[in-house]
């Protein structure tokens, strides 16, 4: 269960909300997607597209912006809303930072990238930092598991961490690049490092196709 | 082991296309419009002689989860729902077919949803995934663009439609009737059985949950013969079967694998080895955190299918390893599966939404050694209380890997009280 915040004090007051014109059309096609008189379907949808329209955090009025859009009482938007952990309650810095700590992440080194966060960030975990640049929250398992440990940053999962492995990765978003997702290490995917020991023989399995 | 001739994922690590192309060379969408012409009794028929069992963690035979929907549609209509909520601590393997081999899912779902009368399919995917949701949404695109979903998929007649649905961060809605509930725009609260969601799913209407590698292998197994996936393995464990190799080993991965290869092969053959070799074994998680560990003894001989993991109170569940070598603080390992079980605890039931913290505080306790030696048969018997008193396996799921620590690690845990116990208070 996500932390309730029903009526927080440490969060910026917002007090108009909709959606651009181009959120407004992304959330029309998700509600298509479900049956005449299903909309609430697309609650979390709404929500997500909100959180992104909103610097990546969900103030109230959001909430009950898709409350009025998808018809739904807003207590039963605020339930999702404080249900679920993506959506965030209060704001947070440019680069969200969840790292996994779950045991297949933390028998791996899940603390030494916790430690390489809070080093690199300069603020403990949930502050945002002073150039307002990160915020580190600790995770529960994200399905990748071997290729632990990871951190997923905003929508994209780096795998195969260690601290100075980490640190580097928060080096690079602090200098605006758009560093390599995926393994940090010589790897790819999730096949063993130094190629998979599957797959050989069919064309493609194990390596890229040669380009014709 | 398996030729590579008997793997359906063929492009389990995205060497190559990912899209219509590639997947229509690896053999996918081969003939569709004739296996849906052969009749929804064929196919469940021979998905039933076929012997896959579930691969979502229970186990249960798919071709018989499909018979349970309505012979003829009602007023309402069918629904197929797959479930793509991968959370299961230690695994990881749907997540690369949705991202390297969708068209097997989408292909299973047309399948599956003729099978049982569906024009729809919803796949509900976890939140994180953000990524390999955009991978699946492209690859549904071009099944549509290429006829092959649609008003008249595959030029069958049949009109399927399927669905992404993002979920977004819960383990609980990997719970089938609790994934319903999300996927209607509620929290995620499992729901009481009976109804069964074949008489009463998704908006009231009869529905089937599939976890994504069972729809997934459907249409090979189809297009190659029952017999020929009832082949591979053990009678009652049979197919192929997606592991996760995660923990102490040397090469973490994913392999496509025979049912009831030995554990110890599995992983010496395919993960490297034990990090510091076999005999620096402690233990190993054999099916995702909700199935209790094993220790290095039964390890050594133990077979990967669900009767021969069940024989020694453990489980297939989703077939995700997680190894843990000599170094492993074991009784810490288990704690924070139980911190994970706290946190996900969804609230509903009060053993479940209870039990969870205590267990997880007691258990903290244990690390340090600062307990009673007689707190461990309590903790053992507030386990028992909660699983099986809940509405959802949560709560099961919670207690077993307790149990497990128990079972085979009691003699650490009162070490490590003993130890405490000898120190003297100042040393603290």
């Amino acid at each position: 269960m996500a932390m309730i915040t029903a009526d927080p004090t440490d969060v910026p007051v917002v007090v108009d909300f909709q959606f651009t014109p181009e959120y407004l059309a992304l959330a029309r096609e998700q509600i298509a997607q479900y049956p005449a008189g299903r909309q609430a379907s697309a609650v979390i949808a709404c929500l997500d597209l909100a959180q992104r329209q909103h610097d990546g955090w969900l103030p109230r009025a959001a909430m009950d912006y898709v409350a009025g859009l998808l018809d739904m009482a807003p207590i039963r938007v605020y339930e999702v809303a404080t249900f679920y952990t993506m959506f965030q309650l209060k704001p947070r810095g440019k680069h969200l930072l969840q790292v996994c700590t779950t045991t297949p992440c933390w028998l791996r080194g899940s603390d030494a990238v916790m430690k390489a966060c809070r080093e690199a960030t300069g603020v403990a975990p949930g502050q945002v930092s002073a150039d307002g640049l990160f915020t580190t929250v600790e995770v529960e398992c994200m399905g990748a598991c071997v290729n632990a440990p990871m951190i997923q940053i905003n929508d994209t999962y780096f795998e195969d961490l260690d601290e100075a492995s980490t640190k580097r990765l928060i080096a690079a978003l602090k200098r605006g690049e758009t560093p390599k997702p995926g393994p940090q290490v010589d790897r790819h995917t999730s096949a063993p490092e130094g190629g998979p020991t599957t797959l050989t023989t069919i064309p493609g399995g194990a390596a890229p196709l040669a380009k014709s | 082991m398996l030729r590579d001739e008997d793997r359906i994922f063929r492009n389990l690590y995205g060497f190559d296309d990912w899209g219509l192309d590639g997947a229509r060379r690896r053999g996918s969408w081969d003939g569709t419009a004739a296996l849906l012409a052969k009749g929804r009794d064929w196919i469940i028929d021979e998905m039933k002689k076929s012997g896959l069992r579930g691969r979502g963690g229970a186990g249960f035979p798919t071709g018989l989860k499909w018979s349970f929907m309505p012979k003829e549609v009602g007023e309402r209509p069918h629904y197929l729902v797959v479930n793509a909520d991968e959370s299961e601590p230690g695994t990881c393997k749907d997540r690369d077919i949705l991202r390297h081999e969708p068209h097997t899912l989408i292909e299973g779902c047309l399948i599956a949803g003729f099978a049982m009368n569906a024009h729809a399919a919803y796949i509900y995917v976890r939140g994180e995934f953000h990524d390999e949701a955009v991978a699946l949404r492209n690859a549904i695109r071009q099944a549509y663009d290429a006829g092959l979903l649609g008003e008249n998929a595959c030029g069958s007649g049949w009109k399927m439609d399927v669905y992404v649905h993002r979920g977004a961060g819960a383990y609980i809605c990997g719970e089938e009737t609790a994934l319903l509930e999300s996927l209607e725009g509620k929290k995620g609260m499992p729901r009481l059985k009976p109804p069964f969601p074949a008489g009463a799913g998704l908006y009231g209407c009869p529905t089937t949950v599939n976890n994504v590698e069972s729809i997934a292998v459907a249409p090979t197994i189809l297009r190659r013969g029952a017999a020929w996936f009832a082949g591979i393995g053990r009678p009652n464990n049979v197919g192929t079967k997606v592991f996760c190799i995660s923990g102490h080993v040397n090469k973490p991965c994913n392999v496509e694998e025979e049912m009831g290869i030995p554990l110890r092969e599995l992983i010496e053959k395919h993960a490297g080895g034990v990090r510091g070799g076999w005999d620096n074994l402690l233990a190993v998680i054999p099916g995702g955190a909700s199935v209790p560990l094993l220790p290095k003894s039964i390890c050594d001989t133990i077979l990967m299918d669900f009767d021969s993991l069940r024989a020694v109170t453990s489980g297939l569940g989703t077939a995700a390893v997680i190894v843990m070598d000599k170094s492993t603080d074991v009784v810490k390992a288990i704690a924070r599966l139980s911190q994970f079980y706290k946190h996900e605890s969804c609230g509903q039931c009060t053993p479940c939404r209870e039990g969870t913290g205590w267990m997880w505080r007691v258990m903290e306790r244990l690390v340090r050694g600062d307990a009673d030696p007689s707190e461990i048969d309590a903790l053992d018997n507030v386990s028992r209380q909660i699983e099986g008193h809940t509405i959802c396996a949560l709560g099961d799921a919670a207690a077993w890997p307790v149990q497990g620590l128990i079972r085979h690690f009691r003699p650490e845990l009162e070490r490590r009280i003993a130890e405490r116990r000898g120190r003297p208070m100042a040393a603290e």
